[in-house]
């Protein structure tokens, strides 16, 4: 069996000493991370980029994947115990999760969530490995025209799942590939945009977008009001679920799983569609729909299996096509670059320790994740307590000296002011700032693979539709392109919600 | 659903029409090649039309069926307050230093919230000076000094 050869190759990568060290290390973070308001993973990994750069590379991206995921664990503890969802995917979970803490159920809500997280983290991470090294195939047949056309699929996808207008998340993308040119032209050399600022010449770091728009304007947004901080947490007991409630979260966490595993896969956070989706099946199929926002576990269940498996099959696109499904995973292209490793289909073959102790290190982290939230809830709970005024300053800080750390250069910094209050202002017009970052991640790919497939095809701009996978992925797109723009589609995304009126 | 002009809509298109315009004027400064070759100008031209585009459709859509009805307060204090730190921040890191920058900076930023004391403002900048300089010069040796040339060391 070469799954089981790879897997105990990843294994054996994963449990060494200081691999096992820093995927704790990044799981306790994102829990932090998921259970503060606030301060997303997004902000988080951003921030602490630099810092991995003395690591070796499998160490660095275990580290960072371990915050992300494990931010999807911590969101629901918030979500449940004070009605606030650390992570914009937990948003769902506290409808049902948090009338449970009310009723004094709390425990059991946590209980639903962690165990329902746990089984869909195996699952995924299973799916994960089974699915990647076909798919990385495929990926390796593709020419610069079926990359220009997936990449422009990936975008237009992503505007199907940000919130809000989608005119609006197709400027941002747009916005995103434009502040992408910035730096030297790839063919020519040629400085573009850069004011004869030889500080600019590689262009505007990402670190500095992402930690502008996601860390920045995020502590901004949230001290417009501030007396809307004073949590009041419920009481955690019984955190083994009885067994009616045993009984009741099998399906919704099963369903939730496949759901998620399946979602997680599209650009442009499909693990908050996949949460969504799954409190909307678990209500539709239920005896009892009445009970769902009164306290259902099986809202809870279904839900966080669905966000965190969506977490973990979210890297597919990353590990075998070397596109980003979501920021975080963006600033993940960074982290390979950074360590001199192109992120793509590649990857499996030339650094098969690190693909497969990648994902080893996944399920490692869950089984931490488990013996870091349960038991230690109470830890989490007093981490509520910190207020505000403590918390800001030490984004702040740590932004500013991460993003410093990245090139000890002054540019990095000043960029994350313009990009926060950017960033600040457009979100204030209802922009989302997640297609920004795509598409300034993925510009540079779209140009270069535009650029290169037309000089193969001596200029000719047809090949993107004679080519047939190139063509069948545009027309995906243009479908993709249409469902967003039908006023209908958009406002059923905000159903989930106003149904509970 | 009432219809109704959004100020927000515009002022996120303006803003999409001027970035998008911007780069269309910078990029028309670079030469622009054939299809065959494009120079360095063709890609971020066309790039920056479309944003324009989309941003005039969006005051447009906003003129007549705005989405964001209100663009809600704006913390002046706080916005000015993390600018200025931030900006502090990479000013002054290479001539002052690891551990008077992070204090200033610290300190500046706890005065964005109103509702911050004097005394809790201090410690808060003290703790995070230390806890930063623990963090990320002693335990992950990140390579700025700890007190910089300008102040006579």
């Amino acid at each position: 069996m070469e799954l089981l050869d790879n897997l105990a190759l990843g294994f054996s990568t994963a449990l060494l000493v200081q691999n096992v060290l820093y995927c704790f290390v990044g799981v306790l973070l994102g829990t932090a991370v998921g259970v503060l308001p606030g301060i997303g993973p997004t902000a988080t990994v951003a921030m602490l980029l630099p810092i991995t750069f003395s690591f070796e590379p499998v160490t660095a991206l275990i580290m960072l994947a371990g915050i992300y995921y494990g931010a999807q664990y911590g969101g629901s503890t918030t979500a449940i115990l004070i009605n606030l969802p650390g992570e914009s995917s937990a948003a769902v979970t506290a409808l049902d999760g948090h009338e449970m803490a009310r009723q004094g159920r709390a425990g059991a809500a946590l209980a639903a969530a962690a165990i329902g997280s746990f089984i869909a983290g195996t699952v995924a991470t299973v799916a994960l490995a089974v699915a990647a090294p076909p798919l990385a195939r495929v990926a390796l047949k593709f020419g610069p025209a079926e990359y220009f056309s997936l990449v422009l699929l990936g975008l237009i996808v992503s505007i199907a799942l940000a919130r809000g207008s989608a005119l609006k998340a197709l400027a941002m993308i747009v916005l995103g590939v434009l502040l992408g040119t910035v730096g030297q032209d790839i063919y020519t050399g040629t400085p573009r945009f850069v004011f004869d600022q030889r500080e600019l010449y590689g262009g505007i770091d990402f670190v500095s977008v992402a930690v502008g728009m996601f860390g920045v304007a995020e502590i901004l947004r949230n001290l417009e009001n501030e007396q809307t901080r004073t949590a009041i947490v419920s009481k955690v007991k019984n955190l083994w679920p009885t067994r009616v409630d045993r009984r009741r979260i099998v399906g919704p966490i099963l369903r939730g799983t496949g759901l998620g595993a399946a979602l997680g896969v599209l650009p442009g956070g499909g693990h908050v569609l996949a949460s969504f989706t799954s409190y909307a099946v678990e209500k539709r199929i239920s005896k009892r729909p009445q009970e769902f926002g009164r306290g259902a576990i099986q809202g809870v269940a279904g839900p966080e299996s669905a966000n965190n498996a969506a977490a973990q099959t979210s890297f597919i696109p990353l590990l075998t096509l070397g596109l980003p499904a979501h920021p975080v995973m963006a600033l993940m292209v960074g982290a390979f670059i950074v360590h001199g490793i192109t992120p793509g289909p590649n990857v499996i073959t030339d650094e098969p320790a690190l693909f497969w102790g990648l994902i080893a290190s996944m399920w490692i982290g869950n089984v931490l994740l488990v013996l870091l939230n349960l038991p230690l809830i109470g830890v989490w709970v007093r981490m509520l307590r910190i207020p505000y005024q403590v918390l800001f300053p030490m984004i702040i800080l740590f932004a500013s000296i991460g993003t410093y750390s990245l090139g000890f250069n002054a540019y990095d910094v000043y960029a994350i002011v313009f990009f926060g209050l950017l960033g600040y202002i457009l979100i204030k017009c209802g922009c989302e700032p997640a297609p920004l970052l795509l598409g300034f991640v993925l510009g540079p790919l779209l140009e270069e693979n535009l650029r290169r497939a037309l000089i193969i095809s001596r200029g000719d701009p047809s090949v993107f539709l004679t080519r047939p996978i190139s063509a069948v992925l545009l027309a995906l797109a243009v479908a993709a392109l249409v469902v967003a723009a039908l006023p209908t589609i958009s406002k059923r995304r905000e159903a989930v919600f106003t149904e509970e009126e | 659903m009432e219809r109704r002009r959004s100020l927000p809509d515009v002022l996120a298109g303006g803003i999409f029409v001027l970035i998008g315009g911007a780069f269309v004027v910078g990029s028309l400064g670079y030469e622009l090649g054939t299809p065959l070759r494009m120079g360095p100008g063709a890609f971020p031209l066309l790039v920056g039309a479309t944003v324009a585009v989309l941003g005039l459709a969006i005051v447009i859509k906003g003129l007549i069926a705005g989405e964001v009805v209100s663009f809600g307060p704006i913390p002046w204090r706080a916005v000015a307050v993390i600018v200025l730190a931030v900006l502090f921040f990479g000013f002054t890191v290479r001539g002052l230093g690891f551990v008077p920058t992070s204090a200033v900076t610290a300190l500046l930023t706890t005065l964005a919230s109103s509702r911050v004391r004097p005394l809790t403002a201090v410690a808060v900048a003290a703790g995070l000076t230390v806890a930063s300089t623990l963090i990320f010069v002693v335990g992950l040796q990140l390579r700025i000094p700890l007190w910089g040339p300008w102040l006579g060391f």
